[in-house]
């Protein structure tokens, strides 16, 4: 028989006990009354050899080894009549575990989504990245470096121990079937899907024969483009979609859920057929790379490996390569910057789950004092402390787990629009799930938090002093229980006063961050990305013009003030960072000082409301052949010069990504002509700890030629309006169409949007910090309420002999006050300590985060006191009003 | 009357899987068993025979059917398992190696062992 089957034949083992004990007795009785002895002798002695039947079955049952499980069921059984008992304060303690575990749920499953759980491909562990890294390379600035496209296929060729595919981040506009469409476009190389062990939906992957120049043109769908453009049908593959003027066979569709670099891509190309220059040339590094461990091969192989072709590579082709290496790291999500708000917000939900403990812990404390008397009655009556201890630890654990299932049902609901609820959009959101992994996480923390709210109840179960317990009945309260209490109570306010002075910190922080000048006038400002027709941009003679054409339209649509080209405006959308030298002699890369460059047209500064400080801005005389000039800003400009005057003073700009020198040679000096006001370009809260915020800002017109396609890629317009901006999105879009219908606007938006979204993840922490620290004032004051009823209610006959004494109303209501007086000050004291710990971990993960400064403790602190001491009035209240004849009959 | 001696610790068990390696035989039996075998000189305990029965039973050294006894009552017969018969036979030559050791020095004569 197995341990359950023992337990489920409970009754049938007790009946068999009790019929084996009973025919041993018959057995020894008739055998002493055929040796002569009367009946009732005989039944004595029988009786007396055995033992009593009770304490034998006893014994047996403790032999049988199911003994712990038969309490268990017996102790739940218990807890679960004890909550139903106490109905009142058992829906109290069950809906602030609720609420505590419920909260602790959704903030983990986001947590592990994002943040802990592997890549969403088959055996993750394996995927790896190459990156390329120079020594003169400023990584800290610039980021990791990619890998020049004929690197990446030496690599790939040569690798023994990694399975490797190149990817390319592009864009294009897509004119058919249907209306002109600009879409994220994706270039692969044709093992990708089978480096990520991914199936397509439908179709099948590239061919390697396809991945070559001159291979057929084909194309790979993405699943939610497929969905818009074909309606999902499978008739879609083998059909023709028109790219960038080039006709593609649809041959796949990829899976619904897959993201590459946590996006979903419109379309795939393949890498191999792309013939652009910069593909061909060592010195660009555009490739990212995707790559899987053999079997057998370890990361450290792929390391040397990859670093020992890099070496021949150098060897090779010293002018471009020379000093060049390969470095293999594991294939990580991109979660961009949310770690750091996701810890915090982890942070602060556990204090309010500590602070629903706290709580629990005081109620079970004070229905266990209440309860010394039972607990004695079974200690007298034999049951051990160690028992009575475990059987406190089931009814809470019992608790907790109710709790912590409720919990669960709140976070189920409460999961998607808290995701929603994310300001712009939460990366890997479509892996954010409550599956087991959270299931479990929630059963531990409940069990945990079960040990912890029901440990100090529990030890103190009677096991000493028990005579003492039984004579004095339910009606005193030791100095240990009244010492706990006051420690719950002091653990709460403190808790609490870290979470309001956070939320106060957060608020103040926001308060100020809006009310900074953003150094542009942020209203009636569209700005719009633009593709130019890709017949347009397949023939640099046409771009200029094209541009021209732009301008002059859109400026001519009623409404409009101005209009500018730009490649990359303020507010952290897009940013292009160069190194710079202020003489002729240019020192190694990694030695320049940088800057922001932004190209623009002459009416940049009318259509931003950007002040000029000195000099002036471009006019239609900055073209090519010209003088190549340049306008700084403030910042830049003390940075350069310090306090010189930098008007007529030269810049040189050297480097891949500079419009001021062509190819590997010298750069040209430019002048600087003017100073203009410095743009918190990185949003209103991010500025001022930007590691790059000097501004430099040249003419779209001085672009060299060859490097006109390109920029022509990047380029928004900017308008200034005199009606609602957004009001004029459709008449523009109609404007600028082109001649071919095909030119398109694309991610449009208001400057005042763009700008309100750079505070939007301090708005959001505030939003949640005040909702935890609201939750936790709530709780608290429940909390000092709770302890305060119950310790005054025990104090009744003690109120009543000091009435009868002479002491009035008032002093009553002293002494109680007095007591929570106490407590809070002392628990405010903790709690600012706490606050300023908190507030000096917020400013490092909080951009913009002001100091910890008086004010905010200056608002929460008489919050929370005026809470408390309101919520300590009602006990003190009803004491002031106990009458003593009643109170000392009560005794 | 006799003097009775104590069982010493853990030797219960033993006496009681050999007394059940001699046939099916109910509790009461056994008792009796051990009684008389030991003629009186061993106190065996009534009330922790049958927690101790129900213990090796749960380790799978015993196992019980319920039968007619002689005078046509229900009773429950334990027998010996594979795993009881070898325990007993581990147990049973390492108290001949214990009792021999101990009758050996209760035998030595002052000095007698170098």
């Amino acid at each position: 028989m197995s341990w359950w089957q023992r337990l489920w034949r409970r009754r049938q083992m007790e009946e068999h006990l009790e019929k084996e004990l009973r025919f041993h007795l018959d057995q020894h009785v008739s055998e002493l009354i055929a040796q002569g002895h009367n009946p009732e002798e005989a039944r004595r002695q029988a009786t007396l050899a055995l033992g009593g039947p009770e304490q034998v079955k006893e014994y047996c049952r403790d032999s049988r080894g199911t003994r712990w499980l038969e309490d268990f069921s017996q102790d739940i059984r218990f807890a679960l009549r004890m909550l139903r008992k106490n109905p009142g304060s058992a829906a109290v303690a069950l809906l602030t575990l609720a609420l505590g575990t419920g909260a602790t749920t959704v903030m983990f499953t986001v947590v592990d989504g994002v943040l802990l759980k592997p890549l969403p491909y088959p055996e993750a562990h394996e995927l790896v990245t190459v990156r390329g890294h120079t020594e003169t390379w400023n990584t800290k600035i610039f980021g990791e470096q990619n890998v020049a496209y004929p690197d990446f296929l030496d690599c790939k060729r040569d690798s023994r121990s990694l399975e490797m595919a190149g990817t390319l981040y592009d864009g294009g506009t897509v004119s058919e079937p249907g209306p002109p469409e600009y879409v994220d476009l994706r270039e692969i190389s044709s093992g990708l899907f089978s480096v990520l062990r991914v199936n397509l939906a439908h179709g099948r992957a590239f061919l390697p024969e396809e991945d070559l120049p001159g291979g057929a043109p084909a194309m790979i769908l993405g699943y939610s483009f497929w969905q818009r453009h074909f309606g999902g049908r499978p008739e879609a593959l083998g059909m023709s979609v028109v790219l960038d003027q080039k006709r593609y066979t649809v041959i796949g569709i990829a899976p619904a859920d897959f993201r590459l670099y946590g996006n979903e891509p419109d379309v795939y190309t393949p890498i191999g057929q792309d013939t652009a220059a910069y593909l061909q040339n060592r010195s660009a590094h555009p490739t990212g790379v995707v790559a899987r461990l053999r079997p057998g091969a370890t990361l450290a192989n792929a390391q040397s490996e990859l670093a020992l072709i890099g070496r021949h590579l150098s060897e090779e082709y010293a002018d471009t390569n020379g000093g060049r290496t390969f470095a293999v790291e594991p294939l990580r999500p991109e979660i961009g910057d949310v770690r750091s708000t996701l810890w915090l917000l982890m942070g602060a939900v556990s204090l309010v789950l500590l602070i629903a403990c706290v709580n629990v812990a005081s109620l079970l404390l004070a229905r266990a004092v209440s309860r010394d008397r039972e607990l004695s009655m079974r200690a007298a009556l034999g049951a051990s402390r160690s028992r009575l201890v475990r059987q406190c630890l089931t009814e809470s654990a019992v608790l907790a787990l109710s709790g912590g299932a409720l919990g669960i049902l709140l976070a189920n609901i409460g999961i998607r629009p808290f995701v929603a609820l994310w300001p712009g959009s939460l990366p890997r959101a479509q892996e954010v799930h409550l599956d087991w992994r959270v299931m479990l996480f929630t059963i531990s923390v409940s069990l945990l938090s079960g040990l912890l709210f029901g440990l100090a109840p529990a030890l103190r179960s009677p096991a000493h002093g028990l005579e003492q317990a039984l004579r004095a009945g339910a009606r005193t309260v030791s100095g240990t229980a009244r010492r706990l209490h006051s420690a719950f109570v002091i653990s709460e306010i403190a808790l609490a006063v870290v979470l309001l002075v956070a939320a106060g910190m957060l608020g103040r922080t926001l308060l100020l961050l809006s009310s900074l000048d953003p150094g542009v006038n942020v209203s009636n400002v569209l700005v719009t990305r633009m593709a130019l027709s890709p017949a347009t941009l397949a023939d640099p003679g046409r771009i200029r013009p094209a541009w021209q054409d732009v301008l002059t339209r859109a400026s001519r649509l009623p409404g409009v003030q101005s209009v500018a080209i730009v490649d990359t405006f303020p507010m952290r959308e897009g940013n292009n960072q160069i190194g710079y030298s202020i003489s002729a002699d240019i020192p190694p890369e990694n030695q320049q000082p940088t800057t922001l460059a932004t190209s623009v047209t002459p009416d940049y500064l009318k259509v931003m409301g950007i002040p000029l400080h000195r000099g002036r801005f471009f006019d239609d005389q900055d073209r090519i052949g010209n003088q190549l000039v340049v306008v700084i800003d403030d910042v830049l400009a003390k940075q350069a010069f310090g306090t010189q005057d930098p008007i007529g003073k030269h810049l040189w700009i050297p480097g891949m990504a500079s419009p001021f020198s062509s190819g590997g040679n010298a750069p040209d000096a430019v002048l600087v002509v003017g100073v203009v006001g410095h743009v918190r370009h990185w949003g209103l809260a991010a500025d001022d700890q930007a590691q790059v915020r000097a501004q430099l800002y040249y003419n779209f017109a001085q672009v060299p030629d060859p490097l006109l396609p390109r920029w022509s890629q990047l380029m928004s317009v900017a308008v200034r309006t005199n009606v609602a901006p957004l009001s004029l999105v459709e008449s523009l879009r109609q404007q600028v169409r082109g001649a071919a219908g095909d030119q398109v606007l694309y991610e449009v938006r208001t400057l005042d949007q763009l700008a309100s979204g750079t505070l939007a993840r301090q708005r959001f922490l505030l939003l949640l910090f005040g909702i935890f620290a609201g939750l936790a004032l709530l709780l608290a004051c429940i909390g000092i309420y709770g302890v305060l009823a119950y310790l005054t209610g025990q104090r009744v006959p003690e109120i009543g002999v000091r009435m009868a004494l002479g002491a009035r109303p008032a002093d009553v209501m002293w002494l109680v006050l007095r007591q929570s007086l106490g407590m809070i000050f002392i628990g405010v004291g903790v709690g600012v300590l706490g606050a300023l710990a908190a507030g000096s971990l917020l400013r490092h993960s909080v951009e913009g985060m002001q100091p910890a400064d008086p004010s905010a403790f200056a608002i929460m602190i008489p919050v929370l006191i005026f809470a408390a001491l309101f919520a300590s009035f009602v006990p003190a209240r009803r004491a002031s009003r106990v009458d003593p004849m009643t109170a000392l009959r009560q005794e | 009357m006799t003097e009775k001696s104590d069982l010493p610790q853990g030797t219960l068990d033993l006496l009681i899987l050999k007394v059940v390696a001699l046939g099916p035989v109910h509790g009461y039996a056994i008792a009796q068993r051990l009684q008389q075998v030991s003629r009186d000189v061993v106190q065996v305990p009534q009330g922790s025979l049958y927690p101790a029965l129900h213990r090796l039973e749960n380790r799978g050294l015993l196992t019980a059917d319920w039968k007619d006894t002689d005078t046509g009552r229900e009773a429950k017969f334990y027998r010996l398992t594979r795993k009881g018969r070898a325990q007993l036979e581990t147990e049973a030559a390492s108290w001949e190696r214990l009792t021999a050791a101990v009758g050996l020095i209760l035998k030595m004569s002052d000095g007698g062992v170098q």
